[in-house]
């Protein structure tokens, strides 16, 4: 399998306080590959650092093209999307103004394909018949599940190489969690590489090829989705034990 | 209400509008910075100023006053919207993008310094004595309704600043730049993820608001013709009134926010007393701060985190 993201000792500072101790971990083309831990373990700061929203030290690299690999740190935030690189971050961050059609047409603000962005909007269509009944309603009314779906969509609609997707199952129903995470399945096996972030994490390791687990600012286990499934340190620590 | 009474109301109330749709434009610079920086531009009332002699200089030196007429307004208009434009890019530029992440109190006291600084290089360069605008528009009854005048300057205000905020609404709703302006404002953070240049959309709005400053600084020219290098603070705080009124943040509040205090100071001027004038909208803007602090059609602020 080959590489399309590296991270490469990772380092965050807050203030003064180190919020991530030096991380490591790849993607690999087509993989879902999900990051979970506590509350306040550092997911979605290395989210925010790959995106460009904190400065970090370290290395973090993204594949362009076959074999050349861009350092992300030269890329100014605004630019980390045309790179390939599509955040759907933390609390959806939707703009609740405006309305769902908006939305998703800003996720494709960096393309200039026209005909390619319409029949990608329609693809989120398929994805998420609902949101195409509500395409003129103002994004902040719609309920929880239906925002993540805009946020979601409109992280898909970037066409990115990359797809990040910070707690999408965050404050919703048991039974839109599983249709969100059917759907990233789903876009995942039309060939699309996802880095998930969750503490859902018996959800994120089921659909997930590889995981590592994040713990107060450092990677402490990684493996197999399925075998973390098992692996008692996670069972005893993420997964309510037995 | 007899006849003459209700002509002199129909006859107030044109006023009233014409003078409320030049607050509504400047309305809306201030609340289009605001929106999507949450800063009270101060300066704002001062690159109208500024616009107001950019139009006097450039129709001195081409002697439009000699040759009245829509060409000649066109002109006038152009010339205060590229320098308005080019002094708010400035502005920006020099005195808020430095202090991006500083406290709000640092940037606002920038914001009142900017305007004293260019009220006071105002009057040494522009000097302090007025100046008369050119008559470019010259006002003489157009046609009547009863007794009811409507006067050639009346009408041409309200066309301009009508389809200057016909234009305004089409950018910033129909376009990819005001999509993008309505994002930043919503979310800078999350904007920046979409790959929009939250820095380039904060230029752009700059010179939006800038601009329509420069329209208006040319309409008040034409309805009140002495201009001088003060004339910003009364007119901009009034404007800035307005977009409180109507909820600083709203485009469509800082257009009727203008419109309501144009209609109640010639009604007040009108039916009551000249003196209370310019005290009204003191008395507006203590009243809307009191019972409804996010304006008549502002949306209840809350802290982004
Ligand atoms: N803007 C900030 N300023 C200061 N400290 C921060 C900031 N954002 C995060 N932190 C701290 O950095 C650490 C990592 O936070 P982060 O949000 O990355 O955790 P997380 O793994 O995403 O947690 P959660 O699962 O609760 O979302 C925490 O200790 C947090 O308090
Ligand atoms: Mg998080």
């Amino acid at each position: 399998m080959s590489k399309i993201l590296t991270v490469d000792d990772l380092q965050v500072k807050y203030g003064g306080i180190l919020a991530l101790k030096g991380i490591s971990f790849e993607v690999n083309k087509g993989e879902i590959v999900s990051l979970i831990g506590a509350n306040g373990a550092g997911k979605t700061t290395t989210l925010r650092a790959i995106s460009g929203l904190v400065p970090f030290t370290g290395r973090i690299q993204l594949l362009q093209g076959e074999t050349e690999w861009l350092d992300l740190s030269t890329v100014a935030k605004h630019d980390i999307v045309r790179k390939g690189l599509a955040h759907s971050p933390e609390g959806r961050g939707i703009f609740p103004n405006l309305t769902v059609y908006e939305n998703l047409f800003l996720g494709a603000f960096a393309r200039n394909d026209k005909p390619e962005i319409a029949k990608d909007l329609e693809h989120c269509f398929e994805l998420f018949p609902r949101l195409k009944e509500r395409i003129k309603q103002k994004a902040g009314t719609l309920s929880g599940g239906e925002q993540q779906m805009v946020a979601i969509s409109r992280a898909l609609m970037a066409k990115p190489k990359v797809l990040l997707l910070d707690e999408p199952s965050l404050g919703l129903a048991p039974l839109i969690v599983a249709q969100i995470f059917e759907i990233i399945k789903k876009v995942n096996s039309e060939g699309m590489t996802v880095l998930l972030v969750e503490q859902n994490a018996r959800m994120a390791l089921k659909i997930s090829h590889r995981a590592y687990c994040v713990e107060t600012g450092k990677i402490t286990l990684s493996g197999k989705g399925i075998d973390l499934l098992k692996d008692s340190r996670i069972v005893d620590s993420y997964l309510g034990g037995h | 209400m007899d006849q003459g009474h209700s002509q002199e109301f129909i006859q107030h109330l044109i006023n009233g509008i014409s003078l409320g749709s030049i607050y509504a434009l400047i309305a809306l610079g201030y609340t289009m910075v605001y929106g999507i920086l949450q800063l009270i531009n101060f300066a704002h009332s001062e690159v109208y100023m500024v616009g107001a002699f950019a139009a006097f200089y450039v129709g001195k030196a081409l002697g439009l006053a000699d040759h009245p007429g829509v060409l000649a307004l066109l002109v006038l208009i152009f010339s205060a919207v590229v320098v308005c434009s080019l002094l708010g890019i400035t502005i920006e530029r020099l005195a808020y993008r430095p202090l991006r992440k500083a406290p709000k109190l640092n940037i606002l006291i920038t914001a009142i310094g900017v305007s004293l600084l260019l009220q006071y290089s105002g009057q040494i360069i522009f000097g302090a004595d007025p100046k008369l605008f050119p008559e470019v528009i010259k006002d003489s009854p157009l046609f009547s309704i009863g007794t009811v005048e409507v006067r050639s300057l009346d009408l041409t205000i309200l066309i301009v600043s009508t389809l200057v905020m016909a234009g305004l609404h089409f950018l910033v709703h129909y376009t990819k730049i005001g999509t993008a302006m309505r994002a930043v404002s919503s979310n800078a953070n999350v904007a920046n993820l979409m790959g929009i240049n939250v820095d380039r959309i904060i230029t752009y709005t700059f010179v939006i608001g800038s601009s329509l400053a420069g329209v208006a600084s040319v309409l008040v020219g034409l309805k009140y013709p002495k201009i001088d290098p003060l004339m910003g603070m009364l007119f901009g705080i009034k404007a800035f009134v307005a977009a409180v009124l109507g909820g600083i943040g709203s485009l469509p509040g800082a257009m009727l926010g203008g419109v309501i205090l144009g209609l109640c100071e010639e009604m007040v001027v009108g039916y009551l007393s000249s003196t209370y004038r310019d005290a009204l909208a003191f008395g507006i803007l203590i009243l809307i701060l009191l019972l409804r602090p996010a304006g008549l059609l502002g949306t209840v602020t809350r802290e982004k985190v």
